[in-house]
């Protein structure tokens, strides 16, 4: 009776794509009650529609699917997966009560959460918007696209095999996706995301110390002689050797300026560059872990970075 | 004013809108939206450029768990409003999404807890075995979100861009320089808030390698994703904490869930 109710009650590939489909609307009435939890009845609605006909199960069904649920919006999707199973096998007859499936998708979801931030939000976004952003800030195009784009790509992939395989592996995905793969994954990409974040810090961060340290006259032969070059011009006799001269004693390191200015800039440069921005990072990253809110730093730093500026301290 | 332009401006801001609780597509991030809001206002450089440094500063902004981030999308739909379709300047508008962030992040606490009484509403059709009633609410949801954005779009639109200009002006250069200075300063707060998230003290190490790699100037991001992937993938074979047992034997099961999970499927 339950092996042939099994084959009735079975979710095409098509009932699955739905629901993928409108999983990705599981946040869009996010409340401060149960969270996703109309979100999470609406991505289930084709697969009970199909399990279920009368009036009294779809009610049962949906009441159930309306609890508390919330977790990283993407890696709810294996969570769906492992639900359309046992909701395939209770309408076939199984003896699934409501406790069980809720316990599921709670069991499920505070692991998953805590590994689909780092991985997304943590990591990729981060990485992919500044790699974007710094394609945009150059006037590219392709900044926007390929942010689009890519983000898009890998976040619906993500979203349908993450979910096949929930539906394939049924309860056993909790321990393999909790387990060591999952762990594996967030510290690869933890380990990815920590050095490129050491990379953009410096490179992208906007500090300019402008303030001058030193004003030296340069010695006359440490200077490019430019008092000949323009002298022969004149005279209509400037040849491409002198070119070349002035292009070789540049190359060699001679100043072009009458008079070398040192800023704190450069001073710090010479330390290591970007070593202002990296401190500054440090100090946000250390009174984060004392709680003070991010609007609060940035806050913060716009009044510091507009009294440097009037000090002439920044620029 | 052109009616196609409001029109296209009002779509992209109620897109942003259902993106900022969605958080699936991504029309709520700068670089996206900033964008696309100067293609709409026919000024489509100053949106690429305003969505390039709003994005550097929003890296951080996240929602995680009931906690809800700054608001990307009011800060970038309203201040790529008044850079590309008033004509405001790139610094100012960065210095304005800043204040329009937290604006947004209020409306959306309020749309959230609005929907706790869409959720009870829903409760009693389900009762009744409604599908088409659940959907229904959770669209409506939907759209509130979207209208978050877009209202306040159509009046920052509403406003006469002689006001705009009139105000802009009156802002003091030692201001506006300051605030420019201290644009490029706040993208650490981003940074700091992805750091902190992913940091623990073996991880450190490698934010301290990026740092100094990233002086020598040839080595571009592509450059830098690879040695990246290379080290992530070191550390995963050579880590202790995934390693255990190497060397006595193993036990039937085989040591790597990937495989087994690749092997069933």
């Amino acid at each position: 009776m339950v092996e042939e109710n099994k084959n009735k009650y079975r979710l095409t590939k098509k009932d699955r794509l739905n629901v993928f489909w409108r999983s990705q609307f599981l946040q869009a009435s996010w409340n401060f009650e149960r969270m996703q939890n109309i979100g999470w009845a609406y991505a289930m609605i084709p697969a009970l529609k199909k399990l279920y006909t009368s009036k009294e199960d779809r009610a049962s069904a949906l009441k159930r699917h309306l609890e508390f649920f919330n977790t990283h919006p993407y890696l709810a999707a294996p969570v769906l997966g492992v639900t359309l199973t046992l909701e395939e096998e209770k309408a076939a007859g199984e003896d699934i009560d409501n406790a069980a499936i809720q316990g599921v998708k709670i069991g499920m979801m505070g692991p998953l959460a805590g590994v689909g931030d780092p991985i997304f939000w943590g990591t990729i976004r981060p990485v992919l918007g500044a790699f974007a952003a710094s394609l945009a800030l150059s006037g590219s195009w392709l900044g926007p696209i390929i942010f689009f784009l890519a983000w898009n790509i890998i976040r619906m992939a993500f979203l349908w095999y993450s979910q096949e395989l929930g539906y394939v592996q049924g309860g056993n995905i909790t321990q393999n996706l909790a387990g060591g793969l999952m762990q594996k994954l967030t510290q690869g990409a933890s380990v990815l995301g920590m050095f490129i974040m050491g990379v953009l810090v410096p490179r992208w961060t906007n500090m300019n110390f402008p303030l001058v340290l030193s004003r030296v006259d340069v010695a006359e032969n440490e200077m490019v002689n430019f008092g000949a070059i323009s002298e022969a011009a004149n005279e209509g006799v400037l040849s491409g050797d002198m070119l070349r001269g002035v292009v070789e004693e540049i190359q060699a390191g001679l100043s072009i300026q009458p008079v070398e200015v040192t800023t704190l800039q450069n001073t710090l440069d010479e330390l290591i560059p970007g070593l202002a921005p990296l401190l500054l990072t440090l100090f946000c990253v250390w009174l984060l872990r004392k709680k003070v809110s991010p609007i609060t730093i940035i806050a913060g730093l716009f009044v510091l970075g507009t009294l440097g500026y009037v000090v002439g301290l920044l620029g | 004013m052109d009616i196609i332009t409001i029109v296209l401006v009002v779509f992209v801001a109620f897109l942003a809108g259902m993106e900022g609780i969605l958080d699936q597509f991504q029309f709520h991030q700068p670089i996206v939206a900033c964008t696309l809001i100067g293609l709409a206002a026919g000024n489509p450089m100053q949106g690429l450029l305003l969505g390039g440094t709003l994005q550097l500063i929003a890296l951080g902004w996240m929602n995680i768990g009931a906690a809800v981030a700054p608001d990307a999308a009011l800060a970038s739909i309203a201040s790529a409003i008044l850079v590309t379709y008033h004509g405001a300047g790139i610094s100012e508008g960065i210095a304005l999404a800043i204040p329009l962030a937290i604006a947004g992040q209020v409306l959306t606490i309020f749309v959230r807890t609005l929907t706790v009484a869409i959720a009870h509403a829903t409760d009693r059709k389900a009762t009744e075995g409604s599908f088409r009633a659940v959907e229904f609410y959770h669209i409506g949801a939907l759209m509130l979100q979207g209208l978050r954005i877009a209202i306040p779009a159509i009046i920052i639109l509403s406003v006469p861009p002689q006001l705009v200009t009139d105000a802009l002006n009156a802002i003091p250069a030692w201001l506006t320089g300051g605030l420019a200075v201290a644009g490029g300063m706040i993208v650490a707060v981003g940074y700091a808030m992805v750091i902190n998230m992913m940091a623990t003290p073996k991880l450190w190490l490698f934010f301290a390698l990026g740092f100094a790699l990233s002086a020598i100037g040839e080595l571009n991001l592509i450059a830098m994703g690879i040695i990246g992937v290379v080290l992530a993938l070191l550390y995963l074979q050579f880590a202790p904490e995934f390693n255990q047992g190497g060397g006595g034997g193993g036990n039937s099961s085989g040591g790597d869930p990937l495989d087994d999970i690749l092997n069933d499927y």
